[in-house]
C-alpha cells in the first residue's frame, strides 16, 4: 500500500546517481526521512509535514535548499547580455535588490523560474535544483562568451521561514547594518559565526524569511546554531511544498513547463514594464501579445469541497465539459481543506465559478477562489 | 481472535465469520499525517489483492488492497470525522472496515505478529 508514496513525483530518481548535500549527515542525526529528490537525499520530512508546517506558521522553520543552483554572473555588458535572455530590466535593479524572473525558450514557455541578484560588478542567480543543469547549458549557450558563468556549487543555501525568523536569525547576523534594515526582496552581506553570508530577505512559504547563502563547510555549524534557537526547528520537503501551495506559489515542473507560458500563469509581474513594449528576449512576440490579448487559460485557486485532496492531474470540469487540469493540489494543513491550483478555460476562471474535479471517477465540488489561499506576510518595512 | 499481516502493511482480525481490516503502525508511520480515507461501501465485493480503500497523507495517495475475498459489512465511520485516528489508534478505533471471508485459506499466507516485525526490521 506504499506503492502511492514511493511512486509519488518528487521522490522519483532524477539523475543516475544520488548526491549529497553538505548537511545529509546533519539531516539524518537530526531523525529526518530521506528521499531523492532533484538528484540529490533530501529531507522530505522530521516530526511530521502537518506539525512542521503549523511550526513555520506560527515560529520559524529552517530548510535546507541547497540543491538549488546558485549561478554568478559577471562580464562586460553584463546587463545588455542579461537582458536577452531573461524578460528582466536589469535598470531598475540596483545593488541589494532582488528580482523575480522567468527563463524562456523562444516560444515564451517557461525553462525555469528564478531569482535574480544585483552584486557588485555581477548577478547572482538563484535557479531550481532539478532544472540547475538544464540552465547552465542554456545560459552558456545563450550567453555570449565573453560572460563568466560561475556554479558557485560549494554554497548551501538554508532558507529561514516564519513569523518569528527575523528574532532568532538577527541574534547571529552581523553586518554594516541591522538586519531590521532588510525588507523583501532586499540582500546584504552578513556574517555568521564568523563566516561570510548572503541574506535575502525572501522565501518561498508565503511568511516573513530570509534564505541565507554560505559555505558550504560551514553549514552544519550554522544549521546548529540556528536550531539552537527556541523559535527555530528543520523542516522537511513535504512541509515546504504545502506551505508553498497555501501561499498559491507554483512549483517548476509541476505548475510550471515548457508548455505553460508566464501569462497564463499569472506570472506577468516577471516581464518587467519596459521589456512589455521593448521586447527583445526569447518568447517576447507571444508573451507581449497575451499581455495585451489576455490567454485561453488561466493558473487560478480551488476550493475543494469535502475532505477528499485532489492532486496534480485530476481533471477539472464544468458541467459535462472539460475545462483544466489540476497542477498542483493536497490538503492544506492550514484552512483543514483541500485546496489546488488548475489551469482552467479562461470564461471558468472567475473568484466563485463553481466547478468540479475528478478524482478516481467521483466528482468533487470546487469554487475558483483568489490566491494566495493564507495571506502573504512578508516584511516591507517597520509601519 | 487471531490477527494476521500482510507484507502490504495490512492488518486482519478474524472473530468467527467476520474479519476486519486496518492498516499497521508502520504503514501509518511510513504515510505520515492522514488527512482522508476513503472507504468502500458496504455490500461491495473485494477481492484479495484488489483495490479496497484509499488512504490520503498530507503528500500522497495510497491504495489499501484487500487482505482476502469477501463482501464489506461494514466501514469505519468514525474516519470520516476523524481520519487523524489511522495515526493515533492505527491497529485498535482507526480500523478500514469489516468483511466476510470467504476463503478461509486464504489466510494460510499471511503473517503472525512475530513474522511480521520481522518483515518489517528487514525494511
Amino acid at each position: 500500500m506504499l506503492s502511492g508514496l514511493l511512486m509519488s513525483e518528487d521522490t522519483e530518481v532524477v539523475e543516475p546517481e544520488t548526491g549529497t548535500l553538505p548537511l545529509d549527515a546533519w539531516h539524518r542525526a537530526q531523525g529526518a526521512r530521506m528521499v531523492e529528490f532533484a538528484g540529490y537525499w533530501m529531507p522530505i520530512q522530521y516530526e511530521g509535514i502537518v506539525a512542521e508546517h503549523e511550526w513555520t506558521r506560527t515560529s520559524a522553520g529552517l530548510f535546507d535548499v541547497s540543491h538549488m543552483g546558485q549561478l554568478l554572473l559577471s562580464g562586460p555588458d553584463l546587463d545588455a547580455a542579461v537582458e536577452a535572455v531573461l524578460p528582466i530590466d536589469l535598470s531598475t535593479l540596483k545593488l541589494g535588490q532582488q528580482r523575480y524572473s522567468l527563463l524562456l525558450d523562444e516560444e515564451g514557455g517557461v525553462l525555469d523560474d528564478l531569482m535574480v541578484s544585483r552584486w557588485p560588478e555581477s548577478l547572482y542567480l538563484v535557479v531550481n535544483g532539478a532544472t540547475k543543469w538544464d540552465d547552465i547549458g542554456h545560459l552558456r549557450e545563450y550567453l555570449p562568451d565573453e560572460i563568466t558563468l560561475n556554479h558557485l556549487d560549494e554554497q548551501a543555501l538554508l532558507a529561514l521561514q516564519g513569523p518569528k525568523a527575523a528574532d532568532a536569525l538577527a541574534r547571529h547576523a552581523t553586518g554594516e547594518y541591522p538586519l531590521s534594515a532588510l525588507t523583501f526582496m532586499k540582500f546584504g552581506r552578513f556574517t555568521i559565526a564568523g563566516h561570510d553570508v548572503t541574506i535575502a530577505r525572501a522565501g518561498y512559504t508565503g511568511e516573513d524569511g530570509f534564505e541565507i547563502s554560505l559555505p558550504g563547510h560551514a553549514a552544519a555549524e550554522i544549521a546548529d546554531l540556528l536550531c539552537g534557537e527556541p523559535e527555530v526547528k528543520p523542516i522537511g520537503l513535504g512541509a515546504r511544498d504545502s506551505l508553498r501551495l497555501e501561499a498559491g506559489l507554483p512549483l517548476y515542473g509541476h505548475d510550471l513547463s515548457p508548455e505553460t507560458s508566464p501569462v497564463e500563469a499569472g506570472l506577468a509581474f516577471g516581464i518587467n514594464k519596459r521589456r512589455r513594449t521593448d521586447g527583445g528576449y526569447p518568447g517576447a512576440e507571444r508573451i507581449n501579445r497575451e499581455i495585451v490579448e489576455g490567454t485561453a487559460r488561466k493558473w487560478v485557486g480551488l476550493k475543494v469541497e469535502g475532505r477528499m485532496p485532489a492532486r496534480e492531474g485530476a481533471e477539472v470540469y464544468a458541467g459535462t465539459a472539460k475545462v483544466g487540469t489540476v497542477t498542483s493540489g493536497g490538503f492544506s494543513p492550514s484552512l483543514g481543506y483541500p485546496i489546488a491550483m488548475a489551469y482552467v478555460a479562461s470564461e471558468h476562471a472567475a473568484p466563485g465559478t463553481a466547478l468540479e474535479i475528478e478524482v478516481r471517477s467521483k466528482r468533487l465540488a470546487a469554487t475558483v477562489v483568489p490566491t494566495p489561499f493564507v495571506p502573504h506576510r512578508y516584511y516591507r518595512g517597520s509601519k | 481472535m487471531a490477527r494476521y499481516f500482510t507484507d502490504e502493511h495490512e492488518w486482519i482480525d478474524l472473530e468467527g465469520d467476520l474479519a476486519t481490516v486496518g492498516i499497521t503502525d508502520y504503514a501509518q508511520g511510513q504515510l505520515g499525517d492522514i488527512v482522508f480515507v476513503e472507504l468502500p461501501e458496504v455490500g461491495k465485493m473485494v477481492e484479495k489483492g484488489g483495490e479496497a480503500a484509499v488512504v490520503e497523507s498530507v503528500k500522497a495517495a495510497s491504495d489499501v488492497y484487500a487482505p482476502i475475498t469477501g463482501e464489506v459489512m461494514e466501514a469505519n465511520a468514525a474516519l470520516e470525522e476523524d481520519p487523524a485516528l489511522v495515526n493515533t489508534s492505527p491497529e485498535e478505533d482507526g480500523w478500514f472496515f469489516r468483511m466476510t471471508v470467504a476463503d478461509k485459506s486464504e489466510l494460510d499466507g499471511l503473517m503472525d505478529a512475530k513474522a511480521y516485525k520481522a518483515f518489517c526490521d528487514a525494511l
